[in-house]
């Protein structure tokens, strides 16, 4: 009986680790995004016994193939198989490390409570670290077009080519955080940022992928560009990212 | 909930790491049934801790004095540090004999989720202490996890512009394991740090 009880309650699902925490002598508390069932919070036991069979498969930006068995409060991870290695290449380099912990620390903020986009969400955060460790563009570029898709699959699609308020086509040289991206000249509040029209360019190719324009753009308005995103993140999931002070940009 | 005393107890033992409330209420209860002189023992223990304990001026690890018994000891290797992410990795590095340098404690690994960046570990007193002709050698030997491999990729982009030979603890397989359950990037560390046997 209770066999088949333990049964029931066993599931498989494809998972990145977002975070880990630690939990008792040699156990950790690894925070998934699925993608199947959104975010879940499982425990890994015995993980940091050098002996664990897990080994590097629970370790944060790794995507593994998981048997999990669902708790009252936490799940419990029963076997791991890696599928993505893409920490390694990630913790070998600082920058990539410091961008791909912003990406998941957003990951995490913006599906703790929505599980409807959580397979939209899981792809992209997939894509992201992919991309990060393959060193296909650069790191700061990846975040930040990262953090605008995953916004806009969250419902907060900021708008770069028209007025925000209005819907006025651009291009404008106005932006507004609260108002949803670049503002006319008409509906432009006191206190938007005037950023250069290189910067409203990049923002558009970040949040539409267009990978040619954004790799040819040049450090100033990727710093600027940097800056709204972050403004415009931190305005829509209403609290500060603690990972994202530390994003090393260069 | 139990009268003035005792919920109060249950409660600061409840506030200790991997104490949940049943476990604070068995441990409570047991210091009522134990035997005076014990438990003053244990008072004092936890009072002594908190009143002599302090952190080593040069290393970071625990000691009772300004600087601990490894950084004061003549007969330590003052060519080689090794730097740990805390005072426990220093007692298990201790136990294997394999090590005669000196150490450096961190106070943690780089992990910007948890909001500890580079400014929040003792890497400024590391680099002060480099300024010390002497040091030949720094192994790193943060955890083999994701935060101390970065935080190693850290430390070795920052000591490369001084020129001193920094190593890294090896990783690979571990002892009584079959190759089978390795994962792969284990694995892969194995390949990489493969020695010559003949």
């Amino acid at each position: 009986m209770s066999n088949r009880s333990f049964a029931s309650r066993t599931y498989r699902d494809q998972g990145v680790i977002l975070r880990t925490h630690k939990l008792g002598e040699a156990d950790r508390i690894i925070t998934l995004l699925t993608k199947q069932h959104g975010q879940i919070r499982a425990v890994a036991k015995g993980v940091r016994r050098t002996s664990s069979k897990f080994g590097a498969v629970l370790e944060p930006f790794m995507v593994a193939d998981l048997q999990l068995v669902s708790g009252r409060s936490l799940d419990i991870v029963t076997q791991a198989q890696m599928v993505g290695p893409y920490g390694r290449d990630i913790a070998a380099d600082y920058t990539k490390y410091t961008s791909a912990a912003a990406i998941c620390e957003t990951a995490e903020k913006l599906t703790d409570a929505d599980g409807e986009s959580a397979g939209a969400q899981y792809g992209l955060v997939i894509g992201a670290l992919s991309a990060l460790s393959r060193s296909v563009h650069a790191p700061e570029l990846i975040l930040d077009s990262y953090l605008l898709r995953a916004l806009a699959t969250a419902g907060w699609a900021p708008s770069f080519d028209q007025c925000a308020r209005c819907g006025e086509p651009g291009p404008h040289t106005a932006f507004n955080a609260p108002l949803g991206g670049a503002v006319c000249h008409d509906c432009r509040p006191p206190g938007s940022a005037s950023p250069a029209p290189q910067t409203m360019q990049l923002l558009a190719a970040l949040l539409s992928a267009d990978w040619p324009a954004a790799d040819a753009s040049a450090t100033g308005p990727r710093r600027e560009a940097a800056g709204l995103v972050a403004s415009y993140l931190q305005w829509h999931l209403e609290r500060t990212l603690k990972s994202l002070k530390h994003v090393e940009r260069v | 909930m139990y009268e003035g005393a005792v919920q109060e107890l249950i409660d600061e033992l409840g506030r200790l790491p991997g104490i949940g409330p049943k476990s604070a209420q068995r441990i409570a209860f047991h210091i009522l049934d134990a035997d005076p002189a014990d438990m003053k023992r244990l008072v004092d223990a936890v009072t002594n801790v908190k009143e002599r304990v302090k952190f080593c001026s040069i290393c970071g690890n625990v000691s009772e004095q300004d600087t601990c018994n490894i950084c004061r000891d003549p007969r330590r290797d003052p060519t080689a540090i090794c730097v740990v992410e805390e005072s426990k990795d220093v007692i298990a590095i201790e136990r294997t004999r394999s090590f005669r340098g000196r150490y450096h404690v961190l106070g943690g690994a780089i992990n910007p989720i948890g909001g500890v960046g580079p400014e929040q570990l003792r890497i400024k007193e590391l680099l002060n202490r480099l300024s010390d002709k002497q040091i030949e050698e720094i192994i790193i030997a943060t955890d083999p996890n994701l935060e101390g491999e970065a935080t190693a990729t850290y430390l070795a982009r920052m000591l490369k512009a001084i020129g001193i030979p920094v190593s890294r603890l090896a990783s690979g397989l571990p002892v009584g394991g079959d190759l089978e359950y390795a994962d792969e990037v284990t694995l892969g560390r194995a390949f990489e740090g493969r020695r010559i046997l003949t």
